[in-house]
């Protein structure tokens, strides 16, 4: 299935931490401005590859990264010429729990902004206030401001942790299992800011909640122990895969 | 029948280990009854706010403030100087920076071997120093061996509170695109800075109670020092050389130092907690 | 696109960032070599002053034999040797009992509010310095220990082994303690639970939990202690006498070797090869905690990996 302008483009991306193999051989292409959905079964690798995708893979003790990457045609893998904090600031992370920054939160959304360019003040709090919407979280917070980012909910957090992903202004939004540790309300809200975002974001979600998938995914990756199985538009994934297993964890036989 | 043994057994244990927690604390108490007790009838307002004075050691006038500036001017001097190698150094024990090799075992084990050795070997070690640079015993040789001391202390109470920092929370701050050193400084540095200002409280505390490093290293006097090389008197050293005389006045300047050490070293370790408590506002749990 | 901008350093502001990043560490590097080599410089000095006494007298004699005569040229250190090991002996033997029992008591029985209020108490103790202790000693402790004599039949002036000894117990404790206590909660509830469950009372599966699981680590808490009374000069120096001879019951004065470095400092230089003498004790205080140090860290090392297997 070819994709015209994908985002990101993945070939031959083999990872092993020490001797134990965790990608084999992935090709696949992410399409631009769509919500693509990773799935699979727990250990199969998602998080993996979406770490790939930002070089955070690079943290990890002990990994073995081969094969390129292209995120708009250039291999981000390309050690000697990409400096890896420019390509994070191309991507937003959110993480499965959510992880606030010790700070209040103004500054947590400030952070990423203030790391790469001096803002004057009444900048900033524009910028503050533009993504604390853009999130939902405006309206909750905009008395508090400045009190600590750690008295939030944990949805609130979590919506807290994507404005501040959305505030650094990147192309591409990597999710790793958003909503796992929210309750339904908040995992709503997650799911439908995620939704407004695409129109102006490429999204790619790793998720375990098929029925989120079915939800959000424009795109559809399965991955299963570490091999690709099948890719595609989400409708063609999810109503008549062609793989066997793909058809299994579909029916929820394999989990 | 054996189920009664073992109850008796059992009894006898609790009322022995009761005993001997009772015999712990206790001992806390005494100590610190015996001091105030004959601290506290030593201490006047003249007692701590003069030197002394002529015939001060047979018994005439004067008080303990130069033990009492001397050790405060050692005690800082001494924990700014650890403060400023030991952050780096507990910073570079961080994974991000030093990696998995075997140096870190290295490190770590000399670090370890620091951090054990008796206070009286740092002093000895200080002098030999001294001898060689032909510095006599004074504030700045005190300050030296002292800083020392404290050094391998801080570093591992730093090192306690730096790795317990989540490796998400500065993943979350790589994926905003910061690199190693913003990270280090703009959030690791936040979290665990209750526990960094703890571990210096921690360091001075033990820096202004000891007494084997400085015997030879700072001297002792009478005055007030005015410059880092003048020789300076402290607390636990007028203890020390007080505590055997003959003349009752001049012990009960050892008792004064006694007890004013003693209530540094208290209100250090209350403020030490208040600190813990108050300043986790923003740290993330 | 935005992300050929990407290429290293193309943008100034990225290189600037980079280069503190790369200074940065650099200098944590350098402050952490210099700290790790402190431990060296510290220990090549002190053999370096040794030498002379070192290359003059056999090694043999200098720690067997028990003439201390320094104006004659004769050091022989196993007074020293002897009487440290006596007073430290002496310590352990209270501080051993006390603490263990303690520590199982904290860990295992006391309610809440007990464990919250002595566990600030035993690190209070930590932090008082020695030469208050030695004050207590001498305040306290001599007097007792006076009488305590007489009940024997023995008449001492106080100064002696075991008034050393039960101040330099009372030093140790919050060392033991904390680790013992925090060795023994660290057990796996299984080990408490299943002799209970089979029909065993608290106490033997306490017993069951301290013995096999948790020993290790406190033989390493023991060790650890027994190191920090080795080397502890100012508490002990204040009552345990100082007279360089053997002693012969736990009544007589002793002299450890910190004592002795401790008291002799100012007459180093007056009399020939003193200092390198004196150094040389400090070389040994330096070696025997060293090594009581290394075998407690190295048996909590292996007591941390069991359990995070």
């Amino acid at each position: 299935m070819n994709i015209n302008r994908p985002h990101i483009s993945v070939q031959n991306l083999n990872v092993s931490y020490g001797s134990q193999q965790a990608l084999m051989d992935i090709t696949v292409d992410i399409p631009d401005k769509q919500i693509t959905a990773i799935i699979g079964p727990s250990g199969c690798g998602k998080t993996t590859l979406l770490r790939c995708f930002n070089r955070l893979i690079d943290l990890n003790d002990g990994v073995n990264v081969s094969g390129t990457v292209l995120v708009d045609g250039i291999n981000i893998y390309n050690k000697k010429s990409i400096d890896p904090c420019y390509i994070r600031q191309k991507m937003g992370l959110l993480s499965q729990k959510p992880f606030p920054l010790p700070m209040s939160i103004y500054d947590n959304v400030a952070y990423g902004p203030r790391i790469h360019k001096r803002y004057a003040k009444k900048e900033m709090d524009g910028l503050v206030e533009k993504y604390l919407m853009m999130v939902g979280l405006w309206s909750e917070v905009k008395n508090r401001l400045k009190s600590p980012a750690s008295k939030l909910s944990a949805g609130q957090q979590q919506r807290l942790c994507l404005a501040r992903g959305l505030a650094v202004e990147p192309e591409i939004l990597l999710a790793d299992e958003p909503t796992s540790a929210l309750d339904p309300i908040s995992a709503q809200h997650i799911e439908k800011t995620f939704m407004e975002l695409k129109k102006n974001y490429t999204i790619v979600v790793v998720t375990h909640i098929l029925r989120q998938a079915r939800r959000l995914a424009d795109y559809i990756i399965f991955l299963y122990m570490g091999e690709l199985i099948e890719h595609g538009p989400a409708e063609v994934i999810l109503n008549e895969p062609k793989e066997q297993k793909t058809k299994a964890y579909i029916k929820g036989e394999i989990s | 029948m054996r189920l009664s043994l073992r109850k008796i057994e059992e009894n006898i244990f609790k009322v022995l280990m009761i005993m001997a927690t009772v015999a712990v604390v206790g001992s806390l108490l005494v100590v610190f009854m015996v001091v105030l007790l004959k601290g506290a009838p030593a201490i006047s307002l003249s007692m701590i706010t003069s030197v002394p004075q002529a015939g001060y050691y047979l018994g005439k006038g004067g008080g303990i403030l130069n033990a009492i500036v001397g050790s405060l001017y050692l005690a800082f001097g001494a924990t700014i100087l650890a403060l400023i190698l030991a952050l780096p150094v507990a910073l570079y024990l961080q994974r991000d920076y030093i990696g998995k090799s075997n140096f870190v075992r290295v490190v770590r084990l000399s670090l370890d071997v620091l951090w054990g050795i008796p206070s009286i070997v740092y002093g000895v070690f200080g002098f030999v120093i001294m001898l060689y640079l032909g510095i006599r015993a004074c504030l700045l040789g005190g300050i030296f061996v002292l800083a020392l001391l404290e050094l391998p202390i801080m570093i591992r109470a730093m090192d306690e509170v730096i790795k317990m920092v989540p490796q998400e929370l500065k993943e979350a701050s790589y994926a905003t695109g910061a690199n190693r050193l913003e990270t280090t400084l703009r959030v690791v540095l936040k979290q665990v800075s209750p526990g960094i200002v703890s571990a210096v409280i921690l360091a001075f505390g033990r820096g202004i109670g000891d007494a084997a490093s400085i015997l030879f290293t700072a001297g002792y006097t009478d005055r007030l020092p005015h410059s880092l090389l003048d020789p300076v008197a402290s607390l636990p050293l007028a203890v020390f050389f007080q505590i055997g005389t003959p003349f009752p006045e001049v012990q009960q300047r050892a008792y004064a130092s006694a007890l004013v050490l003693l209530v540094i070293v208290l209100a250090l370790s209350i403020i030490s907690r208040i600190i813990a408590k108050r300043y986790t506002r923003y740290v993330i749990r | 696109m935005a992300i050929s901008n990407s290429v290293k350093h193309k943008q100034p502001n990225t290189r600037f960032r980079w280069l503190k990043d790369l200074i940065a560490s650099r200098l944590m590097l350098g402050t952490t070599i210099f700290a790790s080599l402190l431990v060296v410089l510290i220990a090549v000095g002190l053999l370096q002053k040794s030498l002379p006494i070192l290359s003059l007298k056999p090694l043999n004699d200098l720690i067997f034999s028990s003439s201390w005569y320094p104006q004659k040229g004769q050091f022989g250190f196993w007074p020293f040797i002897v009487g440290t090991f006596a007073v430290t002996g002496v310590a352990m033997v209270f501080a051993i009992p006390l603490c263990i029992l303690t520590s199982i008591y904290l860990a295992e029985y006391a309610p809440n509010w007990v464990r919250n209020a002595v566990k600030p108490a035993v690190d209070l103790l930590a932090g008082i310095p020695s030469v208050v202790y030695g004050l207590c000693g001498i305040l306290v402790i001599i007097p007792v220990v006076r009488d305590f004599a007489a009940i024997f039949g023995t008449t001492t002036n106080g100064y002696n082994i075991l008034t050393g000894g039960i101040v330099l117990a009372i030093m140790v404790f919050p060392v033991i303690i904390s680790i013992s206590e925090e060795v023994i909660r660290n057990v796996p509830h299984g080990m408490r639970e299943v002799p209970v469950a089979l029909g065993s009372t608290r106490w033997q599966a306490t017993k069951l939990v301290v013995m096999r699981g948790a020993l290790p680590g406190i033989i390493a808490a023991i060790i650890l202690g027994f190191g920090r009374a080795f080397g502890e000069t100012m508490a002990v120096i204040m009552v345990v006498g100082n007279v360089a001879k053997i002693p012969s019951s736990i009544f007589d004065p002793a002299y450890p070797l910190p004592a002795l470095i401790a008291n002799n400092y100012g007459e180093m230089m007056s009399i020939p090869l003193y200092d390198s003498a004196l150094l040389f004790a400090a070389l040994i205080l330096l070696i025997i905690v060293f090594l009581f140090n290394l075998g407690a860290s190295y048996i909590l090392i292996k007591v941390e990996s069991n359990y995070a297997a």
